[in-house]
């Protein structure tokens, strides 16, 4: 199987770690060859952030360049549109249409591109946008977000329903797989 | 048993599995994880020390009491323990001792992008450079067998790529090491005339292991199918980016000892594959190496000395990148990290930027102090150079500078290496005004514990320095503590020791907003009626107010309630909940 690659973006503190860890956990199960590569450290503090993860038969490089990626996931309206070099010809991007304003927007000295999504979708782009806040919310919680782009993010994938619900179960805490699994159930059943 | 882990945790469960006893670190990104994981085993003793260089020399003392031993830290972090390492290079030791040092290619992290290699030739000890966490938790155990064979301390070296990219491992099992402790002063006591005798030990080492280098399988061929009239030699993460490109189709020397490097492999490799392109990140040490054998290849002439290398980065310098299939119109703004909603730094630089103070500042989450809108620093170079840089700045400004000059330092980067220029600002007498940002934690790196804090590695209660005792000790008369959410307060104050004629610290305490135990209170809100779109909130950069419909707004899921954008208001719009 050739390597796919999905690159998961947001702002730092949105859960993308636990979304990654997901989808590597999950594909491990699933026998493939994964890796995954994310940058700890000042990127975190509320910056723009990216993780990769890329699986198939054997994978080498451990990131994703202009071009290559069959998915990005944005947690973020506008980091979806900042990555969007990365996507490959025909790849999808699924983004949170949640609006974070970025430092120079809240002192002034830019404006918040509000058209990108429209605009990416002119250029031909496949665009799954969803309010993944709000049906976080719905879930139980705001910070459940990632997992309800997890749910959507799974129903362009192969692997069964409950391979996905397993590996939830691996990764969070006994007392949040509840809250976790309706988050995750919204995402892939939104229409 | 199979696992997923990043290059960090891969050398801890490496150092573990080879029987490693003891890890003596102090936090740096990209390293920070291998000693975090190795401190999840309840059987091994692991610490962070204040600095690296008395992490390496503990770790220096466990190997010589007899158990295996290990030290980690960023590339800058092995800039502050080079004393220890150079003269460990003679002293050798006793059971194993590993030193991981990660470098970031890059700078995702860091303030300058130096290539750890250069020590590992300068101070004549072997260095081994994984490639993914499988070689990191293979090099790690391999590390200690290198040590102990050849007597000298062995250097592991990752890169952020490495260190922060999970890939599959293989789990095996822990041994346990535990060696004899003799006297033996030839070897351990480093006065003149031991080591004139132990230097010359260290020359026939580098020979010996030039041998292992040629002869041990670390490095490798891998032969290619003959489609390429030239070969490639190289390391670390750059190892995958050609395999990415080329597969099986071209032959690789991949290195995984790049100190001592191989001489007759190399050799032969030339004479295989005619020309041959060396690929590695940063500075052409490889490639400096085959020049000097007298071997013509590729190199820098072609390959950038800055930053991360990538697959796109190989496909350009052989014409094989296609480039970007989409790109848009509009351009998206930038988004650089900021301190957080709440974080106690952003009081104090809010005051110190209205009052138009020079600023030295060091390394932690308050460099962010000097983005806009505060742009509160002038300068940050080096741990512990705030203090020690605001005495000569002083000294040399003649009166001039010392009412309108402070340095910043965080609480553990004071641990780590502020004491000492807060010595000299003491004994050589400067008028110097220190701040010590005491968020209770080591912050940037992800919450490390440090000798201020009370607690250990493991959040067990431990030994605490008392900030203002240690800092009348050592000689300065005027110590003030400030809680950065008053604003008046710290203004004040800051007035009143600018103003004295003689040393003095400010120690600014209020704990990381991100602790657990900070419990955050109700979001405040604007009152829309009473907001005058004067927009002075918004000169405070704190990332939960934004300006939406012509008046201010507070994102109530980012704001912890910390009060201070209320001291700014001079129309009383902000408002708690129940006003």
């Amino acid at each position: 199987m050739q390597t796919k690659n999905v690159m998961i973006v947001g702002v730092g503190g949105q859960g993308s770690l636990l979304a990654s860890k997901l989808l590597g956990r999950l594909l491990v199960d699933e026998g493939y060859d994964v890796k995954v590569s994310e940058v700890h450290g000042m990127s975190q503090r509320g910056g723009s952030v990216v993780t990769y993860v890329r699986f198939g038969d054997r994978v080498y490089s451990p990131v994703i360049e202009d071009g290559e990626a069959d998915y990005i996931v944005s947690f973020e309206k506008i980091e979806s549109a900042r990555y969007v070099s990365k996507l490959r010809k025909g790849g999808t991007v699924i983004v949170n249409t949640q609006q974070i304003d970025p430092m120079p927007v809240i002192i002034g000295a830019a404006d918040y591109p509000d058209t990108v999504i429209d605009e990416m979708k002119s250029k031909g782009i496949h665009v799954d946008d969803i309010d993944a806040l709000q049906l976080a919310n719905v879930a139980g919680s705001a910070k459940a977000c990632n997992i309800v782009l997890m749910g959507r993010l799974a129903g362009y994938f192969d692997i069964p329903y409950e391979r996905w619900v397993d590996a939830i179960k691996k990764c969070v805490k006994p007392q949040f797989v509840e809250l976790n699994e309706r988050a995750f159930e919204l995402g892939f059943n939104h229409q | 048993m199979k696992e997923l882990l990043i290059g960090n945790a891969a050398v801890a469960r490496g150092l573990y599995e080879a029987g490693c006893s003891v890890i003596s670190s102090y936090p740096g990104t990209p390293s920070t994880e291998i000693t975090e994981e190795f401190a999840k085993y309840s059987d091994v003793y692991c610490e962070w020390a204040p600095n690296e260089k008395v992490a390496m020399e503990a770790a220096f003392g466990a190997s010589l009491s007899g158990r295996r031993s290990a030290c980690c830290m960023k590339h800058v972090g092995l800039n502050v323990a080079a004393d220890p390492l150079f003269t460990m290079s003679y002293t050798g030791v006793n059971a194993g001792m590993v030193i991981c040092v990660a470098d970031d290619p890059g700078m995702h992290s860091s303030q300058n992008e130096q290539d750890s290699r250069h020590y590992a030739i300068a101070a004549k000890v072997p260095m081994l450079e994984p490639s993914d966490s499988s070689e990191a938790l293979a090099y790690a155990k391999l590390g200690f067998e290198i040590s102990e064979s050849f007597d000298t301390p062995v250097l592991l070296k990752m890169c952020t790529r490495v260190a922060h990219s999970q890939s599959i491992v293989e789990i095996g099992e822990r041994v346990e090491i535990k060696k004899e402790y003799t006297k033996n002063p030839q070897k351990y006591i480093m006065a003149p005339a031991n080591a004139l005798r132990r230097h010359p030990f260290v020359e026939e080492r580098t020979k010996a292991l030039t041998e292992y280098a040629e002869c041990s399988g670390i490095n490798r061929v891998e032969q290619g199918n003959g489609s390429y009239p030239f070969g490639i030699i190289t390391s670390s993460t750059s190892y995958q980016y050609v395999k990415e490109v080329f597969g099986d189709s071209v032959s690789v020397l991949k290195l995984g000892m790049v100190n001592p490097l191989p001489v007759k492999m190399i050799r032969d490799f030339k004479d295989m594959v005619g020309k041959v392109y060396v690929i590695e990140e940063l500075d052409p040490i490889i490639e400096n190496h085959c020049k000097a054998l007298g071997i013509k290849v590729e190199g820098k002439n072609r390959f950038s000395l800055l930053g991360e290398f990538s697959q796109s980065t190989i496909k350009q310098v052989f014409d094989r990148y296609e480039g970007p299939t989409y790109a848009l119109d509009t351009e998206i703004p930038t988004r650089p990290p900021m301190m957080c909603a709440g974080c106690p730094h952003r009081g104090l630089f809010y005051v110190l930027s209205k009052n138009k103070l020079t600023v030295l500042g060091d390394i932690g989450c308050y460099t962010l102090g000097s983005m806009p809108p505060l742009s509160a620093l002038d300068m940050t170079l080096c741990m512990g150079a705030s203090v020690s840089g605001i005495h000569g700045f002083n000294i040399a400004g003649q009166g001039d500078t010392e009412k309108n000059t402070v340095c910043v330092i965080g609480d553990s980067t004071f641990m780590h290496s502020g004491i000492t220029g807060l010595v000299n600002i003491a004994y050589n007498r400067s008028n110097s005004t220190v701040i010590i940002l005491d968020n209770s934690i080591t912050g940037m790196t992800g919450h490390q514990q440090n000798p201020t804090t009370g607690y250990n590695i493991k959040g067990d209660p431990a030994g605490k320095v008392d900030l203002e005792q240690l800092c009348r000790s050592i000689g300065i008369e005027s110590v003030r503590v400030v809680d950065p959410y008053d604003l008046k307060e710290c203004e004040t104050v800051l007035k009143e020791e600018l103003e004295k004629p003689c040393p003095s610290v400010i120690i600014s305490r209020r704990p990381c907003v991100l602790l657990k135990y900070v419990k955050p209170r109700k979001p405040l809100f604007i009152n829309a009626e009473k907001c005058k779109s004067c927009r002075r909130c918004m000169k405070f950069g704190c990332p939960a107010i934004s300006y939406r419909d012509d008046h201010a707004v507070i994102d109530p899921t980012l704001c912890v309630g910390c009060e201070v954008c209320q001291q700014l208001c001079a129309f009383g719009a902000i408002e708690s909940e129940g006003e």
